[in-house]
């Protein structure tokens, strides 16, 4: 009873507070139709000087997607004036490519479409000298997929990482925050003057903010299925389990943290310490590259946790099964804050 | 079970300051407390450890028979602390409706609890309104409220007039000693005004953790042979050091 009257005081406050109401509920959605946009914008057409080359050759480019600027002479300073992605130059048989490079990965995709677009002429030319070679020289490479398909694009893979994101960083802030102003205005002292037990409080903070976390969730999910269409390969019960687990490890984190911040700015503080790196451990970057002791590092990241289970439900259809490593962790994770949070509000009552 | 509180050879020190030092305490029931002291005499600790939310180094503190801390003890404990310690977001109403459920009130008693106490303190209009829009005076009321809530036998009121008007202030000092004399509650109250001391019944007078005397107040007053209140705390100052 104790602890039905801290949830529902709880629910009143925030029901009260509309603007940390719509941060909660209406953010993650504007910043995940952001990314969604930013990442399913059509690719730029790569520009490309081409200085001696044949009729054939600029073709060739065109059908390549590739737009082709032919040049009689250039300076050194033609792609830098003309705005101009590369610049081939063909002089005696010989190919020289200058790239502008100012974005790498603009970059090298030019200079792959570059390279293939040149081998495939060659090919053609040498079957139309010999036409006995034709046979030896495949077609086209037929390409299948075991996960997504070839409109599969970074985002498809992004966006089950963000969801679990949003959903521990939202919840991190403002149970995080709830649980400090209860400390700095006094009525945490107040509560503790109460015959309530320190474990029913942290239950009830739990409770009452888990409520709103699991509503988030729902909204989150729901929105990245139905509007932004996300792929969603898996059992939608098995994302909102993922994330609902995930806002309890963040609660959890969020008011033990709050123990040691003296203020909301102190508070704002733990975001680049407990939160940014998360994301780098959530899957985003790929971990197999990462050196040996930064995959161990990322092993002590809850997030490293939701975002192998999201992206495996989400993207690659994984049962329950598959995740239920990453959700023991999970569990874990959640169950060694709440027992530290019993332990530091002993700093107030030692019952 | 005469005496309700009793604390015994208290010591305390944070890191290693000393805040209170060899305090002995004895409070029957029915009785008007007073601690009298300077700011960081060390009055707050002292009362939070008969509420039991602060450790004693050593020595030992009894509340009601039973060593303190004691949750179900706090039952009977009516704590006002020196912030407001209040739900800003919510009304009145529902700041006395949380802490009544706290102390597992029934719906009945909780709705007669809270008429009652609101209308001690005068706050039973404004229960309605959220408390952001209480002036500090409101605020300090509504505190007092939330710690006569319950009924308790005991309360631990620290510095429960800071901020509140003269008028107002005589009315809740009448209402404590009418909780003393007719329902027989022991109230321990924390001041540095000198004019609330005298109202007390018995007074200890608090300095660098230390009681530097006790008595009542005309004991006091015949003991510095003086007429002043005031001048009794400053004598008591010099004779110590």
């Amino acid at each position: 009873m104790r602890m039905t009257a801290l949830i529902k005081r709880i629910c009143q406050q925030m029901l009260r507070d509309k603007r940390t109401l719509a941060l909660m509920f209406v953010a993650p959605l504007l910043i995940l139709t952001l990314m969604y946009f930013l990442f399913n914008g059509n690719s730029v057409t790569p520009k490309l000087g081409v200085v001696g080359g044949d009729s054939s050759l600029v073709n060739a480019f065109k059908d390549a997607e590739i737009k082709v600027k032919e040049y009689e002479k250039v300076t050194k300073n033609t792609v830098v004036d003309d705005d101009l992605n590369g610049l081939l130059q063909l002089e005696n048989g010989q190919m020289k490519l200058t790239l502008q490079n100012d974005d790498p990965s603009s970059a090298k995709g030019l200079q792959a479409k570059v390279n293939q677009t040149v081998s495939a002429l060659a090919q053609s030319k040498l079957i139309q000298h010999n036409p006995a070679l034709a046979g030896m020289i495949p077609k086209k490479i037929e390409t299948n997929y075991i996960y997504g398909n070839k409109d599969t694009v970074f985002f498809d893979v992004l966006s089950p990482i963000l969801v679990g994101f949003f959903v521990f960083f939202f919840v991190f802030i403002i149970s995080g925050i709830g649980l400090l102003r209860e400390r700095t205005t006094g009525t945490l002292e107040r509560l503790l003057s109460t015959p309530i037990r320190r474990g029913e409080i942290v239950t009830a903070y739990l409770a009452g903010y888990g409520i709103f976390a699991l509503i988030q969730t729902v909204i989150v999910v729901f929105y990245s299925i139905t509007v932004l269409d996300i792929v969603l390969v898996g059992s939608i019960w098995n994302v909102l389990l993922i994330n609902l687990l995930t806002a309890l490890v963040a609660l959890s984190l969020g008011i033990l943290l709050s123990t040691f911040a003296a203020s909301e700015f102190q508070m704002m503080q733990f975001i680049p310490i407990a939160v940014i790196p998360q994301v780098f451990f959530a899957g985003i970057f790929p971990l197999e590259g990462m050196a040996n002791w930064l995959q161990m590092i990322a092993k002590v990241f809850p997030m490293y946790y939701t975002g192998d289970a999201l992206k495996g439900v989400m993207y690659r259809g994984a049962g329950f099964s598959d995740i239920s490593g990453d959700l023991i962790a999970l569990v874990i994770f959640a169950a060694i804050f709440v027992v530290l949070n019993i332990f530091s509000l002993k700093k107030y009552r030692t019952l | 079970m005469d005496q309700t509180i009793k604390v015994e050879q208290v010591n305390k020190s944070f890191g290693k300051k000393p805040v209170l030092s060899d305090v002995n305490l004895t409070i029957p029931k029915g009785q008007l407390f007073g601690l009298i002291g300077p700011s960081g005499a060390g009055k707050t600790t002292l009362v939070k450890m008969i509420v039991g939310m602060e450790k004693s180094d050593t020595g030992s503190i009894h509340v009601l028979g039973e060593k303190m801390p004691n949750l179900s003890l706090l039952q009977e404990i009516g704590y006002m602390a020196q912030s407001d310690a209040l739900y800003v977001e919510l009304t009145g109403e529902e700041n006395l409706k949380f802490f009544a459920s706290l102390y597992k009130l029934s719906k009945g008693e909780q709705k007669k609890r809270i008429a009652y106490v609101a209308n001690l303190v005068n706050l039973t209009d404004d229960l309605k309104k959220r408390v952001a829009a209480y002036s500090g005076g409101m605020k300090r009321r509504l505190s007092l409220a939330i710690a006569l809530i319950q009924d308790p036998q005991i309360l631990i009121l620290d510095e429960p007039t800071v901020g509140i008007d003269p008028e107002l202030k005589l009315s809740i000092w009448k209402e404590f000693l009418r909780l003393k004399n007719e329902e027989e509650k022991t109230i321990i109250v924390t001041t540095h005004v000198m004019d609330e001391a005298v109202k007390c019944d018995y007074v200890a007078m608090v300095r660098d953790g230390r009681i530097l005397t006790s008595g009542t107040p005309s004991e006091l007053k015949a003991l510095y042979k003086t007429d002043d209140f005031d001048e009794v705390f400053l004598k008591a100052g010099v004779k110590q050091s």
